[in-house]
């Protein structure tokens, strides 16, 4: 039992209550001791189960560890970590806590070994990250974190009804590999998806995630979509329908991050994108293609992270978000544009960086299949991924916009360095990396055919990116996406009918009323007190009445009897 | 600014020459042909750029289109 009590993810919750009460530099050791703890439980996590309980008769694992889950709870702490160093300075009080609210959950989620513990984590990553959106406390950032909630709310609902279905068919809660085949599996499924941010239901990210404060984002990007690719490389490895879903993740992503002006909007429509990446390798579901989508998202938390304090740096120092209101940082910025250089390296997979060792596992396990269109497309949306690592093209060269920011605070940079640090040294000596993946795989990612090959794709991608650079002009723009269905004309149009039914409705209403009350008081002044039909007579009247009617009865009997 | 693009149109040249001195492992027969990947990298993103551009010129909004 005290290994149950070692729980990574607890651990960072309880952190996220002490911290809540802390000031100064006891809040700050906190903020760094916790995720670091957190790391070194979850670094030596022993495979098998760590805790069991009964819940309404059912035998739960709310603590159990294995390969796959310890990778995820690995990079989630160092994530923590990470992010933790670079919020130190944000004044925000509520952020931190919630982050860890959140990251503790997410871990919560990895470890679970059954259902009914994943769904409980699952909505607690839900409220924590909707705090986190709340500490930006700006209004946009307020209606942002609504509709966030709204997606994830009915999404956990579809969780939960799924998993009912699935214990009411199995009778077991158990977390095991599933096939898309009945009920229960399509609702757990679609669930897992809502917060993959698989399209059309991807519109949340790109909404809610730019919203979020210069730090907030740096952890919102990292849990909630790798938390369910986690749960579909464990619940449903080898589903067919998540290639083509993990394809249109990847272009749509592309697509939407070419016309995006806002900086952190950008690298939230490439959050889409390389999940998609991960979502198509869970499809793929050989053992190589299972490894590489787990790498590639050991390696994207990292590099993601690193683009978003690049940006979030950017914007702490100037408060501007648009690529149109930024430019020449470079100048008075350089730790921040190297670091930002080396996020998007790493995110085009570019040789010695941690993006070459891993994403093209998934590509090489579509090759191995003899998947030829799958492959065709991996290659084309590789090549396409290095056009929005034209993020610190915008912000950091494209003109100069006049501001001469300078680099921001020491810890913010120290977070930067780690992460560049670990881009870099991940890519030169994946080892450990590869020693931590789930599934026995062989794959050497330094070949010369491999280098040759990716350079050129990326170099001619890089020409086409500066050659036709007039098209990629940012303009004070946004690119309508499904979330328009909820935030435009559809909404507006739901809201008319709305309001002209309530507006009917009260119109009805008040003439019922009006009819009742004239009804009633024509009631009262025939039936009311001293009313004609119901007032009180005197007994003496009614003697006489009584013996008027005798008397008339008396006198019928003399003449008719005579 | 000169520089720049010379050295990057070495560096584009080194990249398709590199390919005469590797022994290349294609995994399809259509990614073993010279400079594949170098055609179809410029192709692809072109094609992207192009499609984005048509799909901006219909759904692109001003960015207070939700304010209003």
């Amino acid at each position: 039992m005290a290994s149950a009590l070692a729980h990574p993810g607890l651990l960072l919750v309880a952190a996220a209550l002490a911290l809540a009460a802390l000031e100064g530099r006891a809040r700050a050791a906190l903020a760094l001791a916790a995720p670091a703890g957190a790391l070194a439980l979850a670094w030596n996590l022993e495979e098998g189960v760590h805790g069991r309980a009964d819940f309404l008769g059912l035998a739960l694992v709310p603590f159990a560890a294995d390969a796959l889950s310890r990778l995820f709870a690995i990079v989630f702490a160092l994530m923590a970590f990470c992010g933790a160093l670079f919020a130190l300075n944000q004044e925000r009080r509520a952020e931190l806590p919630a982050a860890f609210l959140y990251a503790g959950s997410a871990i919560g989620a990895v470890l679970a070994g059954d259902l009914l513990t994943l769904f409980v984590f699952w909505e607690a990553m839900a409220v924590g990250s909707t705090l986190v959106l709340w500490s930006a406390a700006t209004p946009s950032a307020y209606r942002a974190s609504l509709r966030y909630l709204m997606v994830h709310l009915a999404g956990g609902t579809l969780l939960l009804v799924g998993i009912a279905a699935q214990v009411l068919e199995t009778g077991s809660a158990a977390f095991a590999p599933m096939r898309p085949e009945g009920f229960a599996q399509w609702l757990i499924l679609a669930a897992f998806l809502v917060n993959a941010a698989a399209w059309p239901l991807s519109a949340w990210l790109p909404d809610a995630y730019p919203e979020a404060s210069w730090s907030g984002m740096v952890f919102l990007s990292a849990f909630t979509t790798k938390t369910a690719v986690y749960a579909l490389l464990r619940g449903f490895p080898g589903a067919e329908i998540l290639v083509p879903v993990g394809l249109v993740m990847v272009f749509y992503g592309i697509v939407y991050a070419l016309l995006e002006n806002d900086m952190r909007r950008i690298l939230a429509y490439s959050i889409v994108n390389k999940v998609g990446f991960m979502v198509a390798g869970a499809g793929i579901g050989t053992p190589m293609a299972l490894n590489g989508a787990a790498a590639h998202a050991f390696t994207h938390i990292l590099y993601k992270a690193l683009l978003l304090m690049s940006a979030g740096s950017v914007l702490y120092r100037t408060g501007r978000r648009l690529c149109t209101d930024l430019g020449g940082l470079w100048r008075s910025m350089p730790l921040t544009c190297a670091c930002g250089i080396v996020g998007a390296l790493s995110s085009s997979s570019f040789p010695l960086t941690s993006g070459f060792v891993s994403k093209s596992m998934i590509g090489q396990a579509a090759a191995e299949g003899h998947l030829f269109v799958v492959w065709m497309l991996f290659a084309a949306a590789s090549a396409g991924v290095f056009l929005h690592a034209g993020f610190p093209w915008f912000v950091f060269f494209q003109k100069d916009s006049g501001l001469r920011p300078p680099d921001p605070p020491w810890n913010m940079r120290a977070a930067m360095l780690l992460l560049a640090a670990l881009c870099i040294g991940l890519g030169i000596a994946y080892g450990p990396l590869y020693a931590l993946l789930p599934y026995s795989a062989t794959y050497e990612p330094y070949t010369a055919w491999h280098l040759v090959a990716q350079l050129q794709l990326l170099l001619f991608s890089g020409l086409a990116f500066f050659a036709m650079l007039g098209w990629l002009k940012r303009t004070r723009t946004i690119t309508l996406d499904t979330d328009w269905l909820w935030r435009g004309a559809p909404a507006r149009a739901v809201a008319r009918t709305a309001a002209a039914c309530a507006a009917a409705f009260a119109t009805a209403e008040a003439r019922l009323r009006a009819g009742l009350r004239s009804a009633g008081a024509q009631a009262r002044r025939l039936h009311g007190p001293q009313a004609p039909l119901a007032r009180t007579w005197p007994s003496g009247a009614i003697g006489i009445g009584v013996m008027s009617l005798l008397l008339a009865l008396l006198l019928s009997y003399y003449l008719s009897g005579g | 600014m000169r520089l720049a693009w010379t050295l990057f149109a070495l560096a584009l040249a080194a990249s398709v020459a590199a390919q005469l001195f590797v022994a290349a492992e294609p995994h399809f027969a259509l990614e073993g042909l010279f400079a594949f990947h170098a055609v179809y990298g410029f192709l692809a993103c072109a094609g992207l750029i192009v499609f984005a551009k048509a799909l901006g010129a219909l759904l692109k909004r001003r960015d207070d289109y939700y304010d209003g």
